[in-house]
């Protein structure tokens, strides 16, 4: 990879397009227990856009920006949440891990009752999922950023490298 | 016979998938087309996973769309171990091509038979 | 010694291609594994008539992946880990 990136079209294109992709990334993750997607596929498409970012601008200046230091404060907080509600199941729910112990108790953030045969897709229902999917996104997005900036900072042409 | 061979399409996929896969693991010198290779045989393996889950006429497995179970559904359980299949996929290779990396750092060549060669 | 290297690959390739076709061959005419009709599915079925009421979901997958397995979950958010771990580990160079 070059120091300083691509031409100055590519990055006005890119820093306009990238808001586009992160909204509709974070659409696939909100919107997991409604509609096919989840934690895992809109990981990948939020780490899709910010790998945008990292080709057109160089990866000098996104390191910059960047630190390793906070991907990976993103990623242990990710893991520690997703753990911790697993651990909230023992103590709340019935008394067994990773027991989803907000799903039917009508709490005001997302506990309400759906019956059989009802195709109201609202937001506000299913218990700790979309919680556990916003904490499995946020691990897949810094951890697939961060493989990807390691590997670019590696890799480029510098005169101390062979 | 000809009815057992044209309507399981996807198996004689699955089979195409790895017995291709497994030719470039064999007969290839470079280190980029091993991996490559594998990438293919996992692939050929999370569509056998998947395709073992589908009933005849079958919808996916969405309620908003089936209110009241009118239709039979795809089974859910093939697709969730698909998906942890292939994020072990993708694992796997991010290891595999910083190790290449490494190695091309330390040999200054990709060829698989000119590696490890101190002791002749 | 590539003579026989080349040898071993073509006889193991050969009967690795043999065995998918002797597995096709007992899958289809003998086994009737046909495509679209799966064994048994009594596990399935609970969760299709049950997984609307029991999460409040209307995605079967995602209720199956996060409530009914999760722990297979917290497998596989380790092994991310891991591997994240393992490929910054390479790169990184000791201050001289």
């Amino acid at each position: 990879m070059s120091d300083d990136g691509m031409s100055r079209i590519v990055k006005t294109m890119t820093s306009l397009l990238f808001p586009l992709v992160f909204i509709y990334g974070l659409y696939v993750i909100a919107h997991g227990h409604l509609t096919p997607g989840g934690g895992f596929q809109g990981g990948a498409v939020v780490a899709s856009g910010c790998a945008m970012i990292l080709v057109a601008y160089g990866s000098g200046w996104t390191m910059k920006k960047v630190k390793e230091k906070n991907l990976s404060t993103v990623e242990s907080l990710g893991a520690l949440l997703f753990i911790g509600l697993a651990f909230l199941g023992l103590i709340f729910g019935a008394g067994v891990f990773f027991n989803n112990f907000l799903a039917n108790s009508e709490f005001i953030f997302f506990g309400t009752k759906v019956a059989f045969g009802t195709t109201a897709a609202n937001i506000n229902t299913a218990g700790i999922l979309p919680i556990m999917n916003f904490a499995v996104g946020m691990k897949v997005t810094a951890g697939l950023f961060a493989i990807v900036l390691v590997m670019a900072h590696a890799t480029s042409s510098k005169k101390e490298d062979k | 016979m000809i009815h057992a061979f044209a309507y399981n399409v996807p198996y004689i996929a699955v089979v195409a998938l790895i017995l291709i896969g497994l030719y470039a693991v064999l007969f290839r010198r470079n280190l980029i087309k091993i991996v490559i290779g594998i990438v293919l045989i996992e692939s050929g393996v999370n569509l056998f996973l998947i395709t073992l889950g589908y009933r005849t006429g079958s919808i996916a497995p969405i309620y908003t769309s089936n209110p009241g179970l009118t239709n039979p559904m795809a089974l859910p359980v093939p697709q969730a171990l698909t998906l942890t299949s292939i994020v072990i996929g993708v694992a796997v290779l991010a290891l595999m091509l910083s190790l290449i990396i490494h190695i091309y750092r330390h040999y200054g060549t990709l060829d698989s038979r000119k590696l490890g060669g101190d002791e002749e | 010694m590539s003579n026989k290297r080349d040898l071993v690959a073509i006889i193991a390739f050969s009967m690795v291609a043999v065995f998918f076709v002797f597995t096709a061959i007992m899958m289809g005419p003998v086994g009737e594994h046909y495509f679209g009709d799966p064994d048994e599915t009594d596990m399935d079925d609970y969760i299709i008539n049950n997984a609307q009421t029991e999460t409040g979901a209307n995605n079967a997958v995602t209720s199956v992946v996060f409530d009914y397995r999760g722990f297979d979950t917290l497998g596989e958010a380790t092994i991310l880990f891991t591997a994240v771990a393992g490929v910054i580990m390479v790169f990184r160079r000791l201050k001289k």
